[in-house]
């Protein structure tokens, strides 16, 4: 009994409890909309169902979303990343466009620009010392020009079947960008959590300079997770690139920043740098895929999205405020205060 | 000092004249004036027809809503916030122009004064939450970026083409000057410099969104009117957007949700390059002027080399940002460097800007000071 009593404050307390509640409550919307909304069919070998399609389909923006987490969690933010999808994609197409036979060069190359494109954002605010939003809203401006530049403006079909199976192939069962979103989520949470830079990433941004003082190096690891967003960002690009069979420099990652952001806050990562969680950024990112396909399977015009987007962001945020929440007790305190006034006054009629 | 080497007097004003080319608030826009001047000088050079009363005119013509955005974006950042709503609220005020013009049938009159109100309001509320929550600028507008861009899509998905008379009349409006000619829209510009310039240098408002950008808890300890301020600037920058729209609006002659897509990003590379700190406390409304000229001379120039792709803009506005942005840095070091006489000292912790002269004074006081008992 008393054991089930500690679970359930345990459970209560845990961090993760708003967005897995939130992703709870958003399937059960679903369920009640179409009862076979969890089914999945196997079909020819491909497992399929609405939730394979859910995690298909975020699986970009939940390589982004680690990528960000990181970043986050140093007190910085990245705004490049859907600018480094587009450039990533491009060079993957570029390199096909000549020799559609050189899929690990493509592959090569996306990541190479991407890492790239990291390490210049890791270099202006590591070393340059720039705001984090404004070092990386130069590459944010740059980055689509650049995509085009590579592109020639156009929008360049990709064909080579080695490079297609990353989006649109099936391995075991299930989709391969699960299964790439699924290692990138191990490979990070090996490296943060089984090395101790889980916890430099922590101390920077918990104190910046108190963990320079301690003796960290902590330009070489902002750095560091700068270039991680920039590697991140360049496989989302390959996952879209291949997944729409072209890189299109002009529209690939479009607004995804800001999707990776708020998948970012809605796992429970405090903007103020940190705390962070990357089992709540995945969860982040299920939340986001979740809410388009439910508007969408409601019948809500899609363009009510971001509307809803925005409402969820500004809830989240207030949710976070330590500010919002002194206030909403305030209140609440003030109606207790005024019925309790208001019983006594009942009580002795007398006295007032 | 005048009686000695009193002939020595130009080569002094020269001195003082470096050393106010030195300092970080005056440094990065003598730049940037100097650049505009020298980029339509090389347009002038290269291209015939170029340098002409009427091209000159035409970069405020077809730039006339990114400067007014760039007005309030400039105040945003002096107060050391940011605003990303603007390119989404001038895309409402477009809808709303065409809805109220084609569906309603309200006079222009009625349309445009409420149309700014809504966008004041607009801008205040995401004020009003930031400054009561605590909440960051940039997640507040972000969402206030998605909140306008998603209810334009509510109102209609489609383009709303305009056929009011009215604004017809006022979109073909034109004062010709000497060779060349200005349209409503660059009028209305032109006033909201004007007003912007006022606002910013004569009033106490504009005081104290410097006071707050150069210390927020400094001007809440002098009793400057904090919240006040704060709710203040972004509602300027609400209502400037929604006029940037109106004009957008007398442009294109059309309400479209998609309209001004990645504007805040051109706000904020003109204002930035215009000379205004990103950390807030520094920066002139007539420096964005030359950012966003720049930003037009940029685009005129490919315009007229035709060979060139319309990708180069973005890429020579990102490299100039980053050009800018690393000047920022080291007039920054420089400045702190001086001011702590090389001993890195003074150094400012993460950037900020403190008043040229503060900390030598500082410490020239402790120095002075008597030992407390």
């Amino acid at each position: 009994m008393t054991r089930a009593v500690t679970l359930l404050r345990y459970l209560l307390g845990h961090p993760l409890l708003w967005p897995a509640a939130t992703l709870v409550c958003l399937f059960a919307i679903d369920v009640a909309h179409r009862a076979n909304f969890l089914s999945i069919t196997l079909l020819s070998g491909h497992l399929f169902g609405a939730p394979v399609d859910i995690l298909m389909n975020a699986a970009p923006l939940v390589v982004v979303s680690l990528g960000m987490t990181l970043v986050i969690a140093t007190r910085g933010i990245d705004i490049s990343v859907g600018a480094v999808v587009a450039i990533a994609g491009a060079a993957a197409a570029t390199v096909l466009e000549g020799d559609p036979s050189q899929v690990v060069l493509a592959f090569g190359a996306a990541l190479g620009v991407g890492l790239l494109a990291g390490m210049w954002n890791g270099l202006l605010v590591a070393f340059v010392g720039m705001q984090p939003i404004i070092a990386t809203l130069i590459l944010m401006v740059a980055g689509r020009g650049v995509a085009q530049l590579l592109t020639g403006g156009q929008i360049i079909p990709i064909g080579a079947p080695g490079y297609l199976f990353a989006g649109v192939g099936y391995f075991a069962l299930v989709p391969c960008d699960v299964w790439i979103a699924i290692a990138v989520t191990i490979v990070t949470a090996l490296i943060v959590n089984q090395t101790a830079l889980g916890l430099f990433i922590r101390s920077i941004g918990v104190n910046p300079v108190a963990a320079r003082l301690a003796g960290l190096s902590s330009q070489a690891v902002v750095f560091g997770t700068y270039a991680f967003c920039g590697l991140t960002a360049a496989i989302a690009g390959i996952l879209i690139s291949s997944n729409v069979r072209s890189a299109d420099g002009n529209n690939a990652g479009l607004l995804l920043e800001l999707d990776a952001i708020l998948a970012v806050t809605l796992g429970g990562t405090s903007l103020a740098g940190g705390r962070f969680s990357l089992a709540g950024t995945v969860l982040g990112a299920l939340i986001i895929q979740t809410l388009t396909y439910t508007t969408y399977s409601i019948g809500v015009p899609p363009e009510a999205t971001l509307v809803v987007k925005a409402v969820v962001v500004l809830l989240v945020t207030l949710i976070q405020s330590p500010a919002a929440r002194a206030f909403a007790a305030r209140q609440l305190r003030r109606a207790a205060g005024m019925r309790r006034a208001a019983e006594n006054a009942q009580a002795h009629p007398g006295t007032h | 000092m005048n009686r000695t080497l009193p002939h020595f007097a130009p080569l002094a004003a020269c001195r003082r004249g470096a050393a106010r080319f030195g300092d970080p608030r005056v440094l990065p826009i003598a730049v940037t004036v100097l650049l505009f001047i020298a980029l339509f000088g090389f347009g002038s050079v290269m291209y015939t027809g170029f340098f002409s009363l009427q091209v000159l005119f035409g970069l405020l013509v077809d730039n006339a809503f990114l400067l007014i955005v760039a007005i309030g974006m400039t105040f945003v950042i002096i107060s050391g916030g940011i605003d990303l709503s603007v390119g989404a609220v001038v895309a409402l005020a477009t809808i709303l122009c065409a809805v109220m013009s084609e569906k309603w049938h309200w006079p222009v009159a009625v349309i445009v004064p409420v149309v700014l109100l809504c966008g004041a309001l607009y801008g205040a509320s995401m004020g009003a939450l930031i400054h009561y929550f605590r909440l960051q600028p940039f997640i507040i507008t972000l969402a206030g970026m998605f909140l306008a861009r998603g209810t334009c899509f509510l109102i209609t998905t489609q383009s709303i083409q305009i056929n009011s008379a009215d604004f017809h009349a006022l979109s073909q409006f034109n004062v010709t000057i000497g060779s060349g000619s200005l349209n409503t829209g660059a009028l209305i510009a032109l006033a909201m410099l004007a007003a912007g310039i006022v606002i910013a240098h004569l009033t106490r408002f504009g005081r104290n969104v410097y006071a707050i950008g150069g210390n927020e808890r400094s001007a809440l300890l002098m009793g400057l009117p904090v919240a006040r301020t704060k709710i203040g600037v972004y509602a300027l920058s609400g209502f400037c957007s929604a006029l940037g729209g109106v004009v957008f609006t007398l442009y294109v002659l059309s309400g479209y949700g998609l309209q001004a897509q990645g504007m805040e990003l051109d706000a904020i590379a003109a204002t930035v390059i215009g000379g205004t700190l990103l950390t807030g406390g520094v920066g002139y409304v007539i420096g964005s002027v030359f950012g966003v000229g720049i930003l037009g001379t940029i685009q005129t120039l490919i315009t007229f080399d035709g060979t060139l792709s319309s990708w180069w803009t973005r890429i020579v506005i990102g490299a100039l940002l980053c050009a800018f942005c690393l000047l920022q840095r080291a007039s920054e070091r420089h400045a702190a460097r001086r001011k702590s006489a090389g001993t890195g000292m003074g150094a400012p912790m993460t950037g900020g800007t403190r008043a040229r002269n503060a900390a030598p004074l500082d410490q020239a006081k402790l120095a002075a000071a008597p030992p407390r008992a």
